[in-house]
């Protein structure tokens, strides 16, 4: 079952698929025996796999023809190579697609949650006691593709919010996800999210209806837990007409040895006047030194301005994974919709990062604004890739485009790749880029003040991402500044 | 306090230094001038740890250690201080983020617990009024946009709020009209005391009139070849550099 990476490497893009064919047919010709009480799948993706997890979760019939659809999709796809990062190919017969935790009952309140799983989370600083008590946030925590612990719920239930994970939306409010899921990210739009919509096990759902002003940030906090396990979220956020949402997405990952594929899909959808908010800290294990290990981020998020006056803005800090591919993206369908774009991704080591936007304007008088900062360490490399695209009815549409990279040390690199496509002369879009390295003289400078050269760079890199640090809610903004300095531990000799 | 024997230093192969003997006590305040191109700013950066400057010979004692062997934020950490000719931008980095960091950095070295926020604040409106500085010059990013006078004043506020025991000030008139040089040296007057020495290197004499130097020690060609009291400036102002060339170029063709 286990094909030779080595071999694999030599051969044409082609024929490994047939490979993943020829595999993929095999089990279906033997089969294997569903079994309901198993607590994870085995290796491996085949129809019964995609029906596996199906029965697991319950799932109506309509979810599991969607999911077959889309797996049958993907079998005939090839794997996007245009992205600025390399890795061996990945064998898609040698990952776990389900695997849930031991425990079986789904709690009711937090104090049902098993211990070992709470002391995680209190490791990783995100206890949800504290967040509980502390900072007022509804924590969705899902861990190894199964929602654990859903708090608040019942406060938010009150305003007619309904923030849940979403086999449980799957459950109780599938009118709901029938309507949205799939409708931003359609399961035929790239290779991963149709790999995501065959065998997404969890995620997370929100709806705020009209009018509501969610009192609250929503956070989620993903996390990989078991050995050889994919993660596939599902992630859908509904915006009624004049509500608003602020939604908070962290990942923290333990060591791996082995690369973990991650591959997720998150749409927003945002009615007249309505605006969401999505600030991602994502700190996925981003490998070894030599770049051993680590995680494969594949992520597919896409938000679309539905309504006239509404808005989107994505704020990611990237700072994990050993290979991030991830273009958060608006579609601005609706008039004087806005869709902005915050990011700082760092790259240190043998880290690759390909991340960007794109800002689809379509409707008149839409606005987008994108702000990237990439931070280079190592011998990482580390991609803006964005586009700016104006529709030939998006009259007076614009677009400014901030592109920044910063550099330490010189065997890293950084990359800028913008396109810009206008179909309407009223369109205004301007781009800016530079390009600087940390100096000797900044670092001396702080050394002369007894500041250290670690912290020299902590403090240098966290202003320059500052305009996007602002972006982020205040508990979340701190932790974003631990995780840079964080990630460029050693960088600068 | 600090005592330089014999120093010799050199940048990408080129001797700079070529011998410097000083000796500063507590509570004195030394002028080291000299023509350009006579190591005056090479001195202040070997004493402060900068690592394109390598020292070939000598010695350097503070404070009873062996200052060579200490890395610039150890440097700091006691209490040794650089007002910097070009003091660096840090984009984004709020300047009174900055000096808070430093100010905790060092008490961190020295084994104090760091100050929090209140008693930060405190210290620093206190420094504030005393250096004459306003709040919005702090708020903005470290340097940024200042102007040279403004960098300038920057630097010996941070110098007020570390309250180095040895401080330098490399060439901290150059670039000034008099009045920033008033502003600047009435700073620096202020923190004068018995315990801490100051270490003026200029190329005027006329910072000298602000900053009333114990001693004068000329510079040139590498070497302390003339040392006397604050007449001296006055004497090398009156004749420029050219007497001390001259003195220097017949003593050593001799």
């Amino acid at each position: 079952m286990k094909t030779d990476i080595a071999s694999i490497e030599k051969e044409s893009p082609k024929n490994e698929q047939s490979a993943i064919e020829d595999v993929v047919l095999n089990e279906y010709k033997y089969g294997f025996v569903t079994d309901i009480e198993s607590d994870s799948a085995p290796k491996g993706l085949n129809e019964d796999i995609v029906r596996f997890i199906s029965s697991k979760k319950n799932e109506p019939e309509w979810m599991l023809e969607w999911r077959l659809k889309a797996y049958r999709h993907w079998l005939k796809m090839e794997e996007p190579k245009w992205a600025n990062i390399s890795y061996p190919p990945i064998d898609y017969q040698d990952v776990i697609y389900y695997s849930a935790p031991k425990q079986k009952i789904t709690p009711g309140s937090l104090d049902e949650i098993d211990p070992e799983l709470r002391k995680t989370f209190e490791k990783l600083g995100i206890s949800l006691d504290e967040q509980k008590r502390l900072t007022g946030v509804a924590v969705d925590a899902v861990i190894d593709s199964v929602s654990i612990g859903t708090s608040f719920k019942t406060q938010l239930a009150e305003l007619g919010i309904i923030f849940c994970s979403m086999s449980e939306a799957i459950q109780e409010h599938p009118e709901l996800v029938r309507k949205h899921l799939s409708s931003v990210v359609p399961i035929t739009d790239n290779y991963f999210s149709a790999l995501n919509a065959a065998v997404f096990s969890d995620g997370s759902f929100c709806y705020i209806p009209k009018g509501v002003r969610c009192p609250m940030e929503l956070s989620t906090y993903f996390r990989i837990n078991a050995e050889n396990t994919g993660q596939f979220e599902r992630t859908l956020i509904v915006a009624e007409e004049g509500s608003y949402v602020s939604y908070l997405e962290g990942c923290t990952a333990p060591m791996r040895d082995e690369n973990q594929l991650h591959a997720a899909v998150v749409e927003l959808i945002a009615m007249d006047n309505a605006e969401i908010k999505y600030s991602t800290v994502q700190n996925w294990y981003p490998g070894d030194k030599e770049g051993r290990g680590g995680i494969y981020n594949f992520v597919t998020k896409r938000g679309i301005c539905k309504g006239d006056n509404s808005k989107i803005s994505w704020t990611q800090v990237e700072t994990g994974s050993s290979i991030t591919w991830k273009y958060p993206s608006v579609i601005l369908k609706g008039d004087n919709s806005v869709g902005e774009f915050y990011s700082v991704a760092v790259t240190n080591n043998h880290q690759q990062a390909d991340t960007g936007t794109k800002m689809q304007h379509l409707g008149k008088n839409t606005k987008s604004r994108i702000v990237s900062k990439g931070i280079s360490a190592g011998v990482s490399n580390n991609s803006y890739r964005g586009l700016v695209h104006v529709g030939k009815n998006a009259a007076n549409a614009r677009n400014f485009s901030q592109c920044d990279s910063l550099l330490l040390g010189d065997k890293c690199g950084a990359h800028t790749f913008p396109y810009i496509e206008v179909k309407n002369n009223t369109a205004i879009v301007e781009h800016e880029a530079t390009t600087s390295k940390i100096g000797e003289d900044q670092i001396f400078y702080c050394n002369q003040r007894g500041i250290d050269t670690e912290t020299a760079v902590a403090l240098i890199v966290n202003g320059f991402a500052k305009e996007v640090m602002n972006q982020l809610p205040m508990e979340f903004a701190v932790e974003a500044q631990k995780l840079l300095a964080i990630s460029l531990e050693g960088s600068v000799g | 306090m600090l005592k330089i024997q014999n120093l010799k230093a050199s940048v990408e192969g080129k001797a700079i230094l070529k011998g410097i003997d000083l000796e500063i006590k507590a509570g004195e305040v030394h002028a080291i001038m000299g023509p350009n191109g006579s190591g005056k700013s090479t001195l202040a950066s070997v004493l402060a740890g900068r690592k394109e400057y390598e020292v070939t010979e000598g010695s350097v004692e503070y404070l009873g250690k062996d200052l060579l062997e200490l890395a610039p934020e150890e440097r700091a950490g006691e209490g040794l201080f650089l007002a910097f000719q070009y003091p660096v931008e840090i984009p984004g980095l709020t300047t009174t983020n900055f000096i808070k960091t430093a100010v905790n950095e060092i008490r961190k070295y020295r084994g104090e617990a760091p100050l929090d926020a209140v008693a930060f604040l405190k210290m620093m409106k206190e420094k504030m009024a005393m250096m004459n500085i306003g709040q919005s010059l702090l708020s903005r990013p470290l340097n940024e946009g200042f102007s040279g006078g403004e960098k300038k004043r920057n630097e010996v506020f941070q110098m007020a709020m570390l309250q180095p025991k040895m401080a330098i000030l490399d060439e901290t008139d150059s670039g000034l009209d008099i009045d920033a040089i008033r502003i600047v040296a009435n700073g620096v007057n202020k923190l004068r005391n018995k315990d801490n020495a100051v270490l003026v290197v200029t190329h005027y004499q006329r910072l000298l009139d602000y900053i009333v130097p114990d001693f004068v020690h000329v510079l040139y060609n590498g070497r302390i070849v003339k040392s006397g009291t604050k007449e001296l400036a006055l004497e090398l102002e009156e004749k420029g550099y050219d007497f001390i060339k001259n003195e220097v170029n017949v003593g050593e063709g001799v």
